[in-house]
């Protein structure tokens, strides 16, 4: 499992291409939002817990239909699900190695971009918290879609409508877990919510995912 | 004689044959019955006027939205655990009517809240979880379309089927939590404590009973074309073989 785990690592990196480029995206979408709106550094204060959780969202899954598709093209993916370990933890390792590579750089980067949007005060620390503890959840669940969608043709445009409804509610509570904690309101309540769907979600979709896959190479 | 004699689509078309003109006209005259008397037997209401009366259409929609869903989970369930070709079928054929019965809810309620609320659209949790309850069957319709061999597609359908209904549930929750909002609570409950008066009452529901008869019609006739369309590939298929 760590093989795979590096192994996918290493090809993320030095495929170029992957790696990065959710983050390009997510620098993108920030830098747009102010053209959008208008420079106003109120306005921009407001939005900015919204507007960073979507860009984080977006760029996210902007990076899903390379988590199989590669694999699925040269047939390692065969190799894989034949291999040794269960398919769900092939799958588990492949959506870990998607946030490795794409949601923990947004992660990191998120509070820098955070200050091109002139978020206030304590959001940052929120910012930070509510990612980390919401992007496992978009990979996860962009597994799935990912899983899916593996064997079709143009794939891409269909697993964004599949996988966008499903995004709603991390996005809810991760955005509403940033706003409470710029105003200074208590933020216990969707951060607990926000976990609660990451725990769930990667208990029981990796199993969802491997049937998909399953079925998909049938 | 169990019902999984219905699975077998020989069996299905012959039942559903003799089915079918039953429940086409008992639909017929429930809908026809029910709006009729809705529109024009009952009362203007003290405060929204005669905008009312769309509650005929709105409410009956709205709770075949949800439905058509829930059928459509039983549907995949029952095709995952006995691979009964019908069943996915009948999931098939239940999607493009619960999507728009979805769009129909959503219209008839900007339609109803432009003068009621003196908005087109409020970013609120009821109309926001139809709103994501329309993405949902819209994936779920392009996924079907998307893949070309049946029981996959078939297969894959299910499992967002149901992994969807999870999330359709909490998405529900949590626009609720995200926003409180202008719908009125609900109109309909069994406790009869905060229902609408009577008058509106007895139409509504018999304008109610139409709808679910109408979406049975309607699944009826679409699962038949499906079969039909399955059988006429088998043929071209043995056809090219020969």
């Amino acid at each position: 499992m760590i093989a795979l785990l590096l192994r996918d690592l290493r090809l993320a990196i030095r495929a170029g291409g992957g790696f990065g480029l959710g983050l390009a995206f997510f620098l993108i979408v920030t830098v747009l939002v102010p053209f959008g709106v208008g420079p106003e550094g109120q306005t921009l204060a407001k939005i900015a817990p919204g507007i960073l959780w979507v860009g984080a969202l977006l760029a996210c899954l902007l990076s899903l239909d390379r988590i199989f598709a590669l694999d699925f093209e040269d047939g390692s993916l065969d190799l894989l699900a034949t291999a040794p370990i269960p398919l769900e933890a092939v799958v588990t390792m492949k959506a870990a190695a998607h946030w490795l590579t794409t949601g923990l750089p947004l992660v990191v980067a998120a509070p820098v971009f955070g200050v091109l949007l002139n978020l206030q005060g304590e959001g940052f620390y929120w910012l930070t918290v509510s990612l980390a503890l919401g992007t496992p959840a978009l990979s996860v669940i962009g597994t799935f879609g990912a899983a899916l969608t593996v064997g079709l043709k143009r794939g891409g445009l269909l697993l964004s409508l599949l996988v966008l409804p499903l995004y709603v509610p991390t996005l809810i509570f991760g955005a509403e877990a940033v706003r409470r904690g710029t105003e200074g309101m208590e933020t216990g309540v969707p951060l607990l919510l926000l976990g609660g769907i990451t725990a769930a979600a990667v208990a029981l979709l990796p199993f969802a995912s491997a049937a998909a896959i399953r079925v998909n190479l049938r | 004689m169990s019902i999984w004699e219905y699975a077998n689509p020989k069996k299905f078309m012959q039942t559903s044959a003799w089915a079918l003109p039953w429940v086409t006209g008992l639909a017929c005259v429930a809908l026809v019955g029910g709006l009729v008397w809705g529109f024009f037997f009952t009362p203007d209401d003290y405060k929204q006027g005669s905008t009312v009366k769309i509650i005929y259409i709105h409410v009956p929609s709205a709770m075949m939205a949800i439905n058509a869903w829930v059928m459509m989970l039983v549907a995949s369930l029952i095709w995952i655990i006995r691979r009964h070709h019908v069943s996915a079928l009948a999931a098939k054929a239940a999607a493009p009517i619960g999507m728009t019965m979805t769009l129909i809810a959503l219209f008839t309620g900007a339609i109803w809240g432009q003068p009621m609320w003196g908005t087109w659209w409020e970013w609120e949790p009821r109309l926001t979880a139809f709103l994501i309850l329309f993405l949902f069957y819209l994936g779920y319709i392009a996924l079907w379309e998307a893949v070309d061999d049946p029981d996959t597609a078939a297969d894959l359908t299910s499992v967002l089927c149901l992994v969807g209904s999870v999330f359709a549930l909490l998405s529900r929750y949590a626009v609720n939590f995200w926003n409180q909002g202008l719908h009125q609570g609900a109109s309909l409950s069994v406790d009869s404590q905060e229902n609408v008066a009577d008058v509106f009452w007895y139409p509504l529901l018999v304008c109610m009973a139409g709808f679910v008869l109408l979406f049975v019609t309607l699944v009826l006739i679409r699962t038949r074309t499906e079969i039909r369309a399955r059988r006429l590939k088998a043929l071209e298929a043995r056809e090219r073989m020969a």
